[in-house]
């Protein structure tokens, strides 16, 4: 969705109120028509330090972050060093800061974009009770095109608990910010949505994941707090009860999932949510779901591992352990949202799944989904709903574990009478007696397998769009910028694939080799240092193609400028090698001209693609080594002796 | 022991017995729950569910069968074995730490009815289960019951266990002197106490969950 936007950062020290200013920007801009999205950055100590919030205002749905900002609002000049990398700023880009604000409190650091001042401290004395980041909410308000009332609405709304004095006080801020930006640049802002009828939903990927987790049918958490999981955990905990349900904060990981076992065994759809560390702590006893037989659900909302790592921020490196951090054979689902608005599916079918399937579900949300605040078309009703093949009638002899057709068979629920079994994470017979036969651990192994293995998953294990001989294949968060990165491509013409997995375990050969047919490139997107996604990809398909791998650690997300980068490098480099094919056989074809040259001059190679539709100077020898070297070697080879 | 009963039953890892059970009843007051387990299960590996289950109290009955001894991985001490058992292969000097005091933990950290009983004593031992389970709240029995095999020594028992002289007792001051000054093997309903039990309501106050949708609405 490459559209017209504005991307505003608004900078401060914890405690600054930067969160609260940026959600009340984005409410009064979706309020206004537009779309956009604020995610958040903090450091490591999660309540105090430096904190920033990052937001992105179109004219149309988006979930990536742009290649860089329009505006900073500084509000703590000095907090912005802790930011640089995070916030990448043009030439033009405006930074507004507050000089005499970093006289006390540490200077503005050297940035790349014009400055200009604002005494937003001082404007804020000048009302009782008033705070910079309102005088700064007003400013960009105003620099944005944004009506003052069109603030009023929404502060009204947010900061309702504080109390009149407060809002009265913020008010006055926001009104004084937006005078005082009188003499201050204005940007033009994009269009406001063209349908502005259709149903528009202000959501963040973690309330988007409880929201699906409870239309699936989940009634029981149990969970211990950690960051960035909890804001999903404390929507849970005020939604639950309101449908029957109910969450649990338990002692520690350990017991959350146990107790989500627990209560599954009984009959209601459970799920648990963590992050790396909690989960890490889980896996013995998601083995447990598996073998036992046990629908269960676990979210881990990455970030950046490994052990503590950054709390606050996010990285796709838990794949590994989802995919492989079970003990035993232990096959099991491990699923992930494409996008926030996806949370809210892939949550509910990942409930459905288990269900059905009787295993766990493992979904792998990240701190950059879970903690965006997206304005976003409303989550399409979905029909996935918990439903467990339960017996309705006994024979004289219940088998639990009968190995049966599927693999999937039908589970007793607590009180029904003549289903009395064990549930047994020991390995056990079809009845559930615990065995050490081999052949009742092949039959069980074989029959946990299958029943994942043969499932119909449809179309839901990816997203797939566009067609062409280039795909881009990625999963989780990284797809918002590849996404965009393809949409920009199309525009210029470039019609490039996405592929983006959202089941990952199982893996389906097929249904991958049929996304893959036609493509003879192909770029991996990750956010792990390990490259985690490209190794899983190795092992579990074929892919056919040549194959670059994009990939780097959290924190810093992808842009979508990176990635057509990659992209267009790639192509220059092709058409380079191609040139020099071209040369070399027209070379071999005419060897009497050939001789009649003492050498080949680079420039004949230029001049020979010049005729292909991408610009020279995309061809022009770059710096990077790896572009220049095949190819000089290549000519020294070809040059006449 | 669900194996032995015509019962729904689960097997689940070591030391999560607790909560497993505690998901189990949270989610499905109507049942009748039971968790059973060692002492190594439920005081050393399985340690902080105890202390918290205790804590929070669910409406079900905890069974620890205590020897004082790791028994199926073949003999080492155990959070209730002796500091100077010495038979024990990872710690051939004894641990030289203090037992763990189950009865006692269990009352500070807030149980509702505490017993010990012995697994030579089986019709005292089902009439306090009985007790136990029909008492609200989170119910300890400990069954002090002989590893024959590893602590021989342990046959004795039969003959040193005493009932308790006094009556069970619901004033946690009072149980706690008595606990404390108890040598372990005292036998009989030890504490009823009369905390409010841990039962979250399941009632649904919307009609469907298309009322969240309001909340996240623009």
């Amino acid at each position: 969705m490459y559209c017209q936007s504005l991307s505003i950062a608004l900078t401060g020290s914890g405690g600054s109120g930067v969160m609260t200013t940026g959600s009340l920007l984005l409410e009064a801009a979706a309020k206004a028509g537009w779309y956009g999205f604020m995610s958040r950055s903090a450091g490591p100590q999660i309540r105090g330090g430096e904190a920033a919030a990052v937001v992105r205002l179109s004219s149309e749905p988006t979930e990536s972050p742009d290649d860089s900002f329009d505006i900073v609002l500084a509000i703590d000049p000095g907090s912005m060093a802790r930011f640089m990398a995070e916030i990448p700023l043009r030439p033009d880009s405006l930074v507004i800061s507050d000089a005499e604000a970093g006289r006390r409190g540490g200077e503005l650091p050297d940035v790349p974009a014009r400055v200009l001042d604002l005494p937003m401290q001082e404007l804020a004395k000048s009302v009782k009770g008033g705070r910079p980041n309102m005088i700064a909410l007003g400013a960009v308000a105003r620099m944005i095109g944004l009506p003052a009332d069109s603030i009023h609405a929404v502060l009204g709304k947010l900061l309702k608990s504080k109390g009149a004095d407060i809002l009265e006080a913020s008010w006055a801020c926001v009104q004084t910010g937006f005078a005082a930006a009188a003499d201050l640049p204005v940007f033009d802002s994009p269009a406001p949505a063209s349908e502005p009828c259709i149903e528009r939903w202000s959501i963040t990927g973690n309330e988007a994941a409880g929201l699906g987790a409870i239309r699936g049918g989940i009634r029981f958490v149990a969970a211990y707090p950690i960051t960035p999981a909890t804001e999903l955990l404390e929507w849970l905990a005020a939604a639950l009860p309101k449908v029957g349900g109910v969450l649990v904060q338990a002692e520690d990981e350990l017991a959350s999932i146990n107790q989500v076992i627990g209560a599954s065994f009984g009959g209601t759809p459970a799920l648990t949510a963590t992050s790396g560390p909690g989960f890490a702590l889980m896996s013995e006893s998601i083995g447990l779901a598996v073998c036992a037989e046990v629908p269960a659900v676990i979210l881990d909302v990455m970030r950046c591992g490994p052990s503590t790592g950054i709390a606050t921020k996010s990285e796709q490196s838990d794949l590994n352990i989802a995919l492989h951090g079970l003990h035993g054979d232990a096959p099991h689902l491990v699923v992930a949202p494409t996008s926030v608005t996806d949370c809210v599916f892939t949550t509910q079918w990942a409930v459905h799944l288990a269900e059905a399937l009787q295993t766990a579900a493992i979904i792998l949300s990240d701190q950059s989904l879970g903690q965006t605040r997206a304005i976003v078309k409303r989550p399409a009703d979905v029909s996935f709903i918990a439903k467990r093949r339960v017996p309705e009638q006994f024979e004289e002899t219940y088998y639990r574990y009968a190995v049966g057709d599927t693999g999937v068979s039908p589970m007793a629920i607590p009180g029904q009478a003549g289903g009395q079994y064990t549930a047994d994470g020991l390995e056990h017979n079809q009845a559930g007696a615990p065995s050490s036969l081999p052949e009742d651990h092949y039959a069980q192994l074989e029959k946990r397998e299958r029943k994942i293995r043969d499932f119909d998953y449809g179309q839901h294990w990816a997203d797939l769009e566009g067609s062409g001989a280039t795909a881009v294949i990625t999963w989780g968060s990284a797809t918002g910028p590849v996404r965009e990165a393809l949409s920009r491509l199309r525009e210029n013409g470039k019609n490039i694939r996405l592929i983006s997995l959202r089941l990952l375990a199982p893996e389906r050969p097929d249904d991958m080799a049929a996304a893959l047919q036609g493509v003879n490139r192909l770029l991996v997107v990750e956010q792990s240092h390990s490259r985690q996604f490209h190794r899983y990809l190795r092992a579990a398909y074929d892919l056919n193609a040549q194959v670059r791998v994009f990939n780097r650690p959290g924190p810093l997300p992808f842009r979508p400028g990176e990635i057509m980068q990659q992209l267009n490098d790639w192509d220059a480099e092709a058409e380079l090698l191609a040139a020099r094919n071209r040369f070399c056989s027209f070379n071999r074809r005419n060897t009497s001209r050939r001789s009649s040259r003492s050498g080949v001059p680079v420039a004949v190679i230029l001049v020979s693609s010049a005729h292909s539709p991408r610009p020279l100077p995309a061809c022009r020898f770059s710096p990077r080594k790896r572009l220049l070297s095949p190819a000089l070697v290549v000519l020294r080879g070809c040059r006449p002796t | 022991m669900p194996t032995y009963l015509s019962t729904y039953g689960f097997h689940g890892v070591h030391g999560r017995a607790l909560a497993l059970a505690t998901g189990l009843k949270t989610a499905r007051p109507d049942l009748t729950v039971i968790a059973t387990g060692g002492d190594g299960d439920g005081f050393s590996i399985g340690g902080n569910h105890f202390l918290h289950t205790c804590r929070r109290n669910p409406d079900m009955t905890y069974i620890v069968m205590d020897n004082q001894v790791y028994g199926m991985t073949k003999g080492q001490a155990s959070p209730t074995t002796e500091p100077n058992w010495e038979k024990g292969k990872l710690t051939p000097m004894g641990t030289g730490i203090n037992p763990f005091q189950p009865l006692v933990i269990a009352l500070a950290s807030g149980a509702n009815f505490i017993a010990r009983c012995s697994s030579s004593d089986t019709n005292g031992t089902a009439r306090i289960l009985m007790e136990a389970i029909r008492h609200p709240g989170f119910s300890m029995v400990q069954i002090l019951s002989p590893c024959v095999t590893f602590r021989p020594e342990q046959r004795d028992w039969k003959h040193l266990l005493v009932p308790s002289p006094k009556e069970p007792t619901s004033d946690p001051t009072e149980a706690a002197r008595r606990l404390l000054k108890d040598h372990g093997l005292y036998t009989g309903i030890l504490y009823v106490g009369e905390r409010p039990v841990y039962q979250p309501k399941l009632k649904a106050s919307v009609a469907g969950v298309e009322a969240f949708d309001e909340e996240f609405r623009l």
